[in-house]
């Protein structure tokens, strides 16, 4: 296999600016956070039975949502899709929260009557996805068309796989966006794998970026497992955003490298594939690039990580004595209650 | 007084939740400059200006997800489908997005999607139908369906004030043959709740949207020879009015149901296993339902006549009910 015809990332990202250090160790602790607490979850305690259903991670491909969101504000509004843990944890939802809806608890932002990523907060301003990918898009243009109503700089960032791109939705949202100039950041995952499709039987365009063009606004390609690319583009996308010049499309080339969801073992992609993009860790990059600076130490970073691991030791231990939901539960909040 | 129009009732209700609350804001295919397909839209773009009166491009899927977004940030979007059968391309957004978002994760989204439904207007298969029963299977969503022009006014008011997603689907046969004088001061009409048209003490008809004047017709000539209807006007169909249907059902002991709306899987089923669960004992003769065949609507004036339930066909059942 050519790995070139397999949409591997642009080579030699120039780079302009870059966040400030103590924004880099933020990014780095949250992608180190997103890892460890995925692997606990698919790893761990959906192995053990603690968790059932599906679960899908986004293993190799944290730096899409941490790059993006790590800068925004508490009212912008993230619509996040299920290989974006990191959009979570960044809006401020904690580690007890989302492991308690992992576990179908009480005490998680749906109560138990969702399950994995499918949760929002209007509190933390994120909005709870469907499975049904890409009907987040539009919604994402309704949320931004209201921040221009209100006169409000808010933005929204709406991230997706390739794999929505396909759909109907996606295509109505991006449009009505553009056509409002709504304050959008569309940011895809392209992982170039959509459960079992490939992206060539996906698209027949070579890159997600390019259907930018047919929306009339600015489409770029990054390489997704380079948090700080991934930071140096939407800066500018959420720039343009809020001076209310219009939605852009940032096109992340990533690599899912787990399965579909957990239950799936992905013995339909490539093995060399897995070890292309497994040496463009996006997390091993960074840490290469701090030490290489000197911006952290090794001892820093393995400190870094007992710290994340004693969080989440402590967050699954609170999460798993939250109570289940009542049975008759069901039956509430169908409608308004007040 | 001025008589007011169906159209215009629900054109006023609008605009007067406009004026009295900022977060409401109508968008939809041609709702702006064109003022909307049949009018009801008619002069907001000039009172409201461009930021409250959105025209979208031809994407209801899209209408109803920017609905749904803006409705999360608190704003109480009226979409309008150009025509009620044009919310098949919406279905998605509303029955797994709008419907679930409270259940879900406990976020409102206090939306309206409104548009023309029915036939008797020779629209042919795709601006006739009677898309109701799509959605009034989908928990989450309220479905209201006026008749009179009062109803028209306190039902869309009622509806966007509503913090759940509500479905208002507008008669487009009753748009301007219908008219009555209507409170100058501001009224609602609960959603959820039934009304009489007719009092009477042989026959229940239970119906809703225009079908309700059918029913009244068949209710004058029935009563030349002695059978006295009841006609019982849902106006809300999700959530809808139990008590009233089983008030009425018990009076009478005989029941007719009737709609536009075809019959298998048709609000009608609903109400016949509701009446024989609470009320089996009352009845003193079968359930009688009077509804369009199974069939799309058809174009033709004699295809599409035969189609519409029709007064005679009440007065028939209504006859074989009484003689019962």
């Amino acid at each position: 296999m050519n790995l070139k015809t397999v949409n591997s990332p642009p080579l030699g990202n120039q780079r302009s600016e870059v966040p400030p250090t103590e924004t880099q160790v933020r990014i780095l602790y949250y992608l180190k956070l997103t890892r460890e607490l995925e692997d606990r979850i698919e790893r761990k305690l959906y192995r053990q039975g603690k968790i059932v259903g599906g679960v899908y991670v986004g293993r190799g491909q944290e730096a899409i949502a941490i790059g993006s969101c790590i800068d925004l504000r508490p009212d912008d509004v993230v619509c996040p899709s299920h290989r974006d843990m990191g959009a979570y944890l960044l809006k401020g939802m904690d580690l007890r929260t989302i492991l308690a809806q992992y576990m179908g608890r009480k005490t998680g932002p749906t109560k138990g009557k969702d399950a994995n990523l499918h949760m929002g907060s209007l509190d933390h301003n994120i909005i709870a996805f469907i499975s049904m990918l890409g009907d987040s898009v539009p919604v994402a243009a309704g949320i931004g068309l209201s921040f221009k109503m209100r006169g409000q700089d808010r933005v929204v960032i709406c991230p997706f796989g390739d794999g929505a791109t396909s759909r109907g939705d996606w295509h109505e949202g991006v449009n009505m966006a553009s056509v409002f100039k709504c304050p959008v950041v569309y940011l895809c995952n392209n992982n170039q794998y959509a459960y079992s499709t490939p992206l060539e039987r996906q698209m027949a365009v070579e890159n997600v970026a390019d259907r930018a063009a047919a929306y009339g606004m600015p489409g770029e390609i990054v390489d997704g497992n380079d948090v700080l690319a991934v930071w140096e583009a939407s800066r500018r996308a959420i720039a343009r955003a809020r001076a209310g010049e219009g939605p852009s499309l940032i096109e992340c080339k990533t690599f899912r490298m787990t399965g579909h969801s957990a239950h799936d073992d992905a013995s339909y992609v490539p093995p060399e594939l897995f070890q292309f993009w497994e040496e463009r860790d996006p997390i091993r990059r960074l840490e290469r690039n701090l030490l290489k600076r000197g911006v952290m130490t090794a001892d820093a970073i393995d400190e870094m990580q007992q710290r994340i691991n004693s969080e989440i030791d402590e967050a699954i231990q609170q999460a798993e004595q939250d109570p289940y939901p009542e049975p008759g539960d069901c039956l509430r909040d169908v409608y308004d209650e007040s | 007084m001025a008589l007011t129009t169906y159209v215009e009732a629900i054109r006023q209700g609008i605009w007067e939740e406009m004026e009295r609350d900022e977060s409401v804001f109508v968008l939809g295919e041609d709702v702006g400059l064109y003022g909307g397909a049949f009018k009801v839209t008619d002069g907001l773009l000039e009172k409201f200006g461009e930021l409250r009166v959105v025209d979208t491009p031809i994407s209801e899927s899209g209408i109803v997800g920017a609905a749904i977004g803006a409705a999360l940030m608190g704003m109480r979007p009226v979409a309008e489908m150009q025509f009620a059968d044009f919310i098949a391309c919406g279905f998605d957004q509303i029955t797994n997005f709008a419907a679930k978002c409270r259940y879900r994760w406990g976020a409102p989204v206090p939306m309206v999607i409104r548009g023309p439904s029915g036939g008797g207007v020779h629209g042919g298969p795709f601006h006739s139908q009677n898309p109701e029963m799509y959605f009034v299977h989908t928990p989450g969503l309220k479905v209201v369906c006026p008749s009179t022009a009062y109803d028209a006014k306190g039902l869309i008011k009622s509806a966007i004030r509503d913090n759940d997603p509500v479905l208002y689907f507008e008669h487009k046969y009753l748009y301007r043959r219908i008219k009555e004088e209507l409170p100058s001061e501001d009224f609602t009409v609960p959603i959820g709740k039934a009304i009489i048209r007719r009092k009477g003490r042989d026959i229940s008809v239970i119906t809703y949207g225009a079908m309700v004047y059918i029913a009244l017709d068949a209710a004058k000539e029935l009563a030349k020879e002695g059978i006295e209807l009841e006609v019982l006007d849902l106006r809300s169909l999700l959530p809808y009015d139990r008590e009233a249907v089983l008030e009425s059902a018990k009076k009478t002991s005989k029941v007719i149901l009737l709609h536009e709306d075809t019959k298998i899987g048709g609000f009608a089923g609903e109400l016949a296993a509701l009446i024989s669960e609470e009320a089996f004992d009352y009845l003193d003769g079968p359930i009688r339902r009077i509804t369009a065949p199974d069939t799309p609507v058809p174009y033709s004036p004699p295809l599409e006549e035969f189609f519409l339930p029709k007064v005679s066909d009440v007065v028939r059942v209504a006859r074989e009910l009484h003689a019962y």
